[in-house]
């Protein structure tokens, strides 16, 4: 067999060829001299560069946060035969599909209406309608779910009136479900965006659907996953309701649009919330958010709407899954079976053997408020202590939640909150107050390189490293997982750091 | 809780007559609130007793963000406790004062400005409907009811037949209608007739006719509405009487807006054409 050579970037620039025209540009881009640049870098690290750093206004670098409207596609791709229908430009939509693309390495499809110089002039109806007929006609989808980017916004495009006038000039048939949900990308980010798109959809989806209630006993209730972009979670969650017998209606499954087997055969279409069960989750007994920022406003619907019960019990870590148990027994009348208490037993046995390692590592972490909620809580349960808590998508409501938490345990005492901030003033905190380890998205990555801090990979996105959103964050499987990655990278790192010392060990 | 929303000619007097006549509505035992969304804000001076300093775009360009703002800096109480917000919005030729209402009224909607017994919510629109920003008020699920002010000045019947124009546009797709014409008298010649008339042609009716009188130019150099500053006056009276007609109005209809032609022909029949004859 002949092997394939494939030369990419980390050789071909390597060599000789190239290094010589790198060397060439150079005098082209009129440097800094080297010395300059290293006693500017040097600086960058310092307490004095902190609080300039932490002054400044008008730019963002390195934000751990995303649009909106990628948060409606994520949402609506998760509905059976259901086509993500963006109203705005082109570029915008492309992005939201590279950067699922790029996380889950799977095809994702999305549309856009293409917006161009006289659609912001004239209004947006034209590409609506056309727009609404091509998708209608090529893709024959059973739900368009619409959202928006800045374009339509600005103008100030009327989704409602635009989609009457397509129904009733007989672009699309009159009983096709079009949800839509105004998802301005300069407002908020990605987890409105899902929780705007996950109400429009319920709220179309359910309409006139308030029938018999399912109040037998142990009756249906519905669980939102909320902006989760672990694969693995869906799974999970639906393994662990079927064991416990709870009927259940899992709101945007994107499990098998994510995550579909390979059978040699693109499906458009290869799964997710049937709009039978989507539709009656009117009639459920109660409803579940395992998060609680990226399903605000879709929760407060359903609790003044639907009359519903909700509960926000989002299961990251041990203690956390006891309330997601407890709460998901209270409302069904489903006992936990011996099964779920045995995993509980093994994930905290897992703990306990890896506790020592973590007790007392001091750990920075950036990313999604829930997810922090979610791993603050984790690792104080293993003894870590978080130190920087970075959420550049965080508010008040948040600072308070992760406050409250951390004041909970002794470890959360040197805990800070830094809400609305980037991850450059994570690099300025994290050079002025250095930590053990990091925990972050790929994006991280770039105080790794600066800092040397490892980086514990978990969030989203996650572009550099394979396979990771497969293995469940939630429940007792979770805590699992959440102790593998983060014991064995401080094991790793002891490894490294110990390399020519006696202390180079076999057993940890 | 009805909302309705204001629409008119620049200049013609959409924010005296808004704010009289919900000053008459309140008077008569109604809760109100005013939105005014032109970024001049000055839909709120006479409610107020001050031009509002405080409007959702001001404070947000303050904050740097809409976000950190909370609804009681931005919705005040005033005359007989109207409640009254400004969007604000950019500075003039900078910016997009459309995307500047959008933003406030979400705001507002978001943050439970809109009080279950709250009666009636008037939206004072900057002269037309000149982007999608301006037709906020009357999108879904807000102002369902419009009033239009005009006078029998060729420019101001114009602007009016070019609104019913924009209802027209978002009567067929919602369930946005027209309630009337408020003709605010500059005493042109034959103008009741000549409103009149025109009210009838767009499928609608002159709700009611605002005599002019310098009482109301007194009452707002005093920053007042002439119900607060001289409620004996007869002035005080006409606006009552149009906040009483607007509250018992039962007349919404689909305009049906006039040609170019068909609007000239109109100010010839019932103007122009006698008053040349009388000079000549």
């Amino acid at each position: 067999m002949k092997l394939l050579k494939i030369r990419d970037h980390n050789e071909l620039f390597q060599e000789q060829e190239y290094c010589e025209q790198f060397e060439k540009k150079r005098e082209f881009e009129d440097p800094w001299p080297a010395e300059k640049v290293n006693e500017v870098a040097e600086w960058t690290k310092t307490e004095e560069y902190k609080e300039l750093n932490f002054k400044r206004q008008n730019i963002k670098i390195n934000p751990a946060k995303a649009c909106q409207p990628l948060g409606a596609v994520f949402c609506a791709s998760g509905f059976e035969g259901t086509m993500p229908f963006v109203q705005g430009a082109q570029g915008c939509v492309a992005y939201f599909r590279s950067h699922l693309n790029r996380h889950f390495k799977e095809p994702f499809a999305a549309i856009s209406t293409s917006m161009t110089e006289d659609a912001a002039v004239f209004g947006g109806l034209n590409n609506m309608l056309e727009g609404l007929e091509n998708a209608y006609t090529l893709y024959h989808p059973k739900m368009l779910a619409v959202s928006t980017t800045c374009m339509a916004e600005v103008i100030g495009d009327d989704l409602n009136a635009y989609i009457r006038t397509a129904r009733e000039k007989g672009v699309i048939p009159k009983d096709l479900p079009v949800p839509f949900a105004h998802t301005p990308s300069f407002v908020g980010s990605y987890i409105n965006g899902y929780d705007n798109m996950m109400k429009g959809i319920l709220s179309t989806i359910t309409a006139g659907k308030k029938g018999e209630a399912h109040q037998k006993i142990g009756g249906k209730i519905n669980i939102i996953p909320g902006f989760d972009t672990y694969t693995g979670d869906y799974h999970e969650i639906k393994r662990m309701l079927k064991i416990m017998g709870v009927d259940f209606t899992l709101l945007s499954d994107v499990s098998d649009i994510f995550d579909s087997p390979n059978t040699g055969e693109y499906k458009l279409y290869p799964g997710g919330t049937p709009l039978v069960d989507a539709a009656d989750s009117i009639n459920a007994k109660a409803t579940v958010a395992l998060q609680k920022y990226s399903t605000l406003k879709t929760m407060d619907y359903i609790k003044k709407e639907w009359n519903q019960q909700t509960l926000v019990l989002p299961p990251i870590g041990v203690k956390n899954t006891d309330a997601f148990f407890d709460g998901v027994s209270k409302i069904t009348g489903k006992p936990i079976p011996k099964e779920i208490e045995d995993e509980r037993g093994r994930a905290v046995d897992a703990m306990i053997d890896s506790h020592p390692y973590v007790h007392g590592k001091r750990f920075a972490l950036v990313g999604d408020p829930d997810l922090l909620l979610g791993l603050i809580s984790f690792l104080m349960e293993m003894g870590g202590v978080p130190v920087h808590i970075v959420c550049t998508m965080g508010d008040k409501k948040f600072e308070e939640d992760a406050y409250n938490l951390l004041s909970g345990s002794p470890f959360g005492a040197e805990g800070k909150v830094y809400i609305g901030k980037d991850m450059w003033h994570l690099r300025s905190l994290m050079f002025t107050e250095p930590v053990d380890f990091l925990i972050g998205n790929s994006y991280a990555k770039f105080l790794w390189r600066d800092t040397g801090t490892p980086l514990i990979r978990i969030g989203f996105p996650l572009f550099d490293r394979h396979h990771l959103h497969r293995y469940p964050i939630i429940g007792y499987q979770g805590v699992i997982n959440l102790v593998n990655w983060v014991v064995n990278t401080v094991l790793d790192e002891m490894d490294r750091k110990t390399i020519n010392t006696t202390s180079f060990d076999v057993i940890r | 809780m009805r909302q309705i929303a204001i629409y008119g000619k620049g200049g013609i007097g959409k924010s005296t007559t808004t704010q009289n006549t919900v000053a008459g509505l309140s008077e008569a035992g109604y809760k109100c609130m005013i939105v005014g969304c032109d970024p001049k804000a000055d839909a709120t001076r006479l409610i107020l007793h001050k031009k509002a300093q405080a409007t959702v775009m001001d404070m947000a360009r303050e904050r740097g963000t809409v976000e950190d703002l909370e609804i009681e800096e931005v919705l005040l109480t005033g005359f007989r406790g109207i409640r009254c917000a400004e969007s604000g919005g950019p500075e003039p030729g900078v910016g997009c004062a459309g995307r500047g209402v959008i933003t406030a009224i979400n705001f507002l909607e978001e943050n439970g400005a809109y009080e279950a017994d709250t009666d009636f919510v008037f939206y004072d629109v900057l002269g037309d409907v000149v982007c999608g920003g301006f037709a906020m008020p009357i999108r879904e699920g807000k102002a369902k009811e419009i009033y239009i002010v005009t006078s029998g000045e060729m420019m101001a019947m114009y602007a009016a037949n070019n609104i019913s124009r924009g209802i027209l546009k978002y009567a067929q797709s919602g369930g946005v209608r027209l309630g009337g014409l408020i003709c605010n008298s500059r005493k042109t010649d034959k103008e009741y007739e000549l409103i009149s008339e025109l009210a009838k042609r767009l499928n609608t009716q002159m709700i009611h006719f605002v005599p002019r009188d310098n009482q109301v130019q007194r009452a707002e150099l005093r920053r007042m509405t002439v119900i607060e500053y001289s409620p004996e006056h007869p002035q005080a009276d006409e606006y009552r009487a149009l906040a009483k007609k607007i509250a018992e109005n039962k007349n919404l209809v689909i305009p049906t807006p006039l040609t170019m032609d068909e609007l000239e022909s109109l100010l010839m029949e019932f103007g122009i054409l006698e008053n040349e004859e009388a000079a000549a």
